[in-house]
């Protein structure tokens, strides 16, 4: 099965377990007066549960497979000879910059983000890019606190 | 009428107000390139400063500068790095950015602010001559209506995405409508499908999801696949900025069409700029020639020209419900409503006769602001593409880094960046198995206006019957049907007459 039809599955899924609690827990709570509305606050909801289980089951079954992609395209079915490596570990250093990014402090974890991101991508030359990120984290920094003031915590917890 | 535009041109004309305006459109140009800041928080943030100008003319010469530059700054970044900060400039990313990869990030720029600056223009023009009577016309306009305008639009959207990929973008329409169910509505006050988390109680954000439909796949396809940034650093490139006479030949028509139409849709309260950039796109690639619809998608110039002609025409024509009735059409237009009314303006039917000064000097601003962008940026556009020259070990983590950035200014809260992360792996695969993103995103925009829309119609009537009984709601849903309904048809008439002629040979 190509990955389109098992990505169709998801959706399907994920279109009955919305539409489960659409049409069958949602109005469970619904106060007298409101029942007596014409439109609940599910019947939206009720809606699309059915029609995108329908157009998902529609191309589970029926979509024709796809055409291969050129060469400028990622193709999933050559997906290990990419760069798959760096790509996760981008990835990882994402949601790691977003657990850092309150107690390290906007500064500290920018600085950290950018260099072990040009680290993944196969700059070797920390001094290089220790300059320029410091640089840009701290321009950025003042640009949106500063300028348009918008608080964003600069420093570790400890400090500030 | 000459008596008024005269009046606002001695207003507009003054030194302070040159000065202004000029301001006003560089910093909402930098300030608007920084995906995540779009037009209405840059507006937000500069209210303090205009109202302490204190001149309510001067005020909002400045925030009409700031207006149209951030909406030009936003073109830059949908089309330099494909990350849309604004709702109405991902239809400029859909054929802005495949021409900056094939090493023409100069012309694009140049395209997208000469679209821009004409669209802007005439919709001033028409903002002018119609905005007495318009006013009357976007009154009739109902729920109902406004719904099935949605609807419309989505279909339209979804039609657009190719042949054998209707269905795919009709589902990630769906998926996108489902999204914007979550959290809080504006008719129940009660948080639906947040799972718990407390994060999803205000639904997902407009810029996180937007970041994590386009900049962040993309920016992970060009991790895993280095070839794919243009043979030979083709994409690092900036490319002649001139247009040719052929290009300019092809805008010209996309331009005039779409800067009226987007006028007209930007008049009606609810579409707005976004609408009027989607349906402009999808209206220019159905009428182009097969040969040329190929090439929407992947970089034409027409379709680059349509949504910005109309996204600027559209701004201008936002402002006649503004002006004339003292309704906002969106949200950036509600955030001058509060500017104005905190400098002692109020609009309404009055302003045109109470105080005809603000009213022609805004008008004639328009116009000022829009000359003064083109002025600007023409100039700085080789500077603004060496962008993509920056190497690529620093550009990648500078791209996820503003991805990052655009989502936690808005929220400040560092969960939004973990579904951003968790969107953009989802948007991956996605796009891996050839679905669509942008009718994802769209859904997701008007969905929660569609069901605020859909809610009201069947409170006003009691039920479903407005979808018959009004007949401007049934003729625009039934055009809608035809608009999905067509492409498998034609593909199937098109199968049909390729068998035909290879039984006739």
């Amino acid at each position: 099965m190509a990955l389109d039809r098992w990505l169709a599955l998801a959706i399907l899924g994920l279109c009955l377990v919305y539409g489960y609690a659409a049409w069958f827990t949602m109005d469970a709570n619904l106060p007298r007066f409101m029942q007596r509305n014409p439109v609940w606050p599910s019947t939206f909801p009720k809606a699309l549960s059915v029609m995108g289980a329908i157009c998902a089951f529609y191309i589970l079954v029926f979509q024709k497979p796809m055409d291969a992609p050129g060469d400028d395209d990622v193709d999933y079915r050559k997906f290990l000879s990419y760069n798959w490596g760096q790509a996760l570990a981008l990835i990882v250093l994402m949601l790691v910059y977003a657990v850092c990014l309150r107690p390290l402090g906007f500064i500290g974890s920018t600085v950290g983000f950018l260099i072990a991101g040009a680290w993944v991508l196969g700059e070797r030359r920390v001094h290089i890019s220790a300059l320029v990120s410091v640089v840009a984290a701290g321009g950025i920094w003042w640009l949106v606190s500063d300028v348009l003031g918008i608080f964003l915590r600069p420093l570790p917890f400890f400090l500030m | 009428m000459l008596d008024g535009i005269l009046l606002g041109l001695t207003t507009a004309l003054s030194v302070q107000n040159l000065f202004l305006v000029t301001m006003g459109c560089i910093i909402g140009t930098l300030i608007g390139m920084l995906p995540g800041l779009g037009p209405m928080s840059i507006i937000a943030i500069m209210i303090p400063i205009a109202i302490g100008i204190g001149d309510p003319a001067s005020a909002l010469i400045l925030l009409a500068g700031v207006y149209y530059g951030a909406i030009f700054g936003g073109s830059t970044s949908s089309i330099l790095i494909n990350a849309p900060g604004v709702a109405s400039t991902v239809a400029t990313s859909f054929d802005g950015y495949p021409m900056a990869r094939k090493g023409q990030a100069g012309k694009a720029l140049t395209i997208a602010a000469i679209s821009s600056f004409i669209g802007g223009s005439v919709g001033a023009v028409l903002l002018m001559i119609f905005a007495p009577a318009l006013s009357s016309v976007a009154l009739l306009f109902h729920s109902a209506e406004y719904f099935a305008l949605m609807v419309l639009g989505l279909a339209a959207i979804a039609a657009f995405a190719g042949q054998g990929n209707v269905a795919k973008a009709v589902l990630m329409t769906i998926l996108g409508l489902i999204m914007a169910t979550v959290g809080e509505g504006a008719l129940f006050n009660a948080a639906r499908f947040t799972m718990g988390f407390p994060s999803l109680q205000s639904g997902f954000g407009f810029i996180t999801l937007a970041m994590a439909m386009f900049a962040l796949p993309e920016a992970l396809f060009l991790v895993m696949h280095p070839a794919r940034s243009g043979k030979g650093g083709k994409a690092g490139e900036i490319g002649k900025l001139r247009i040719t006479r052929q290009d300019a030949r092809d805008m010209a028509p996309v331009v005039g069409r779409q800067s009226i139409q987007g006028f007209f849709i930007g008049v009606l309260p609810g579409a707005g700029a976004t609408i009027a950039s989607f349906l402009g796109y999808a209206v220019e690639r159905n009428l182009a020639s097969p040969k040329e619809r190929e090439q929407f998608g992947k970089g034409s110039v027409k379709g680059l020209a349509a949504p910005e002609a109309a996204n600027n025409a559209a701004c201008s024509g936002s402002f006649v419900p503004l002006l004339t009735l003292g309704i906002p059409g969106s949200g950036t237009t509600a955030i001058l409503l509060g500017a104005l009314i905190s400098l002692n303006v109020t609009p309404g039917p009055r302003l045109m006769t109470d105080s005809p000064d603000i009213f022609w000097a805004v008008i004639i601003s328009m116009y000022i602001g829009n000359v003064v962008l083109l002025v600007l940026n023409l100039p700085l556009i080789p500077y603004i593409a060496k962008l993509l020259a920056v190497p690529r070990p620093f550009l990648i983590p500078f791209i996820l880094f503003f991805t990052l950035m655009g989502s936690y200014i808005g929220q400040n809260n560092p969960t939004e960046l973990m579904i951003l992360v968790l969107l953009g792996i989802g948007a991956t695969a996605l796009r891996m198995a050839n679905y669509p993103l942008a009718p994802l995103l769209i859904g997701f925009i008007l969905g929660r206006m569609m069901e605020d829309n859909f809610s009201r119609a069947m409170q006003l009537y009691r039920g479903p019957s407005f979808l018959w009984e009004r007949p401007m709601t049934a003729a625009l849903l039934l055009l809608a049907l035809i608009l999905l309904v067509l492409p498998s048809w034609r593909a199937r008439r098109e199968r049909m007459r390729n068998l035909d002629s290879s039984m006739g040979d």
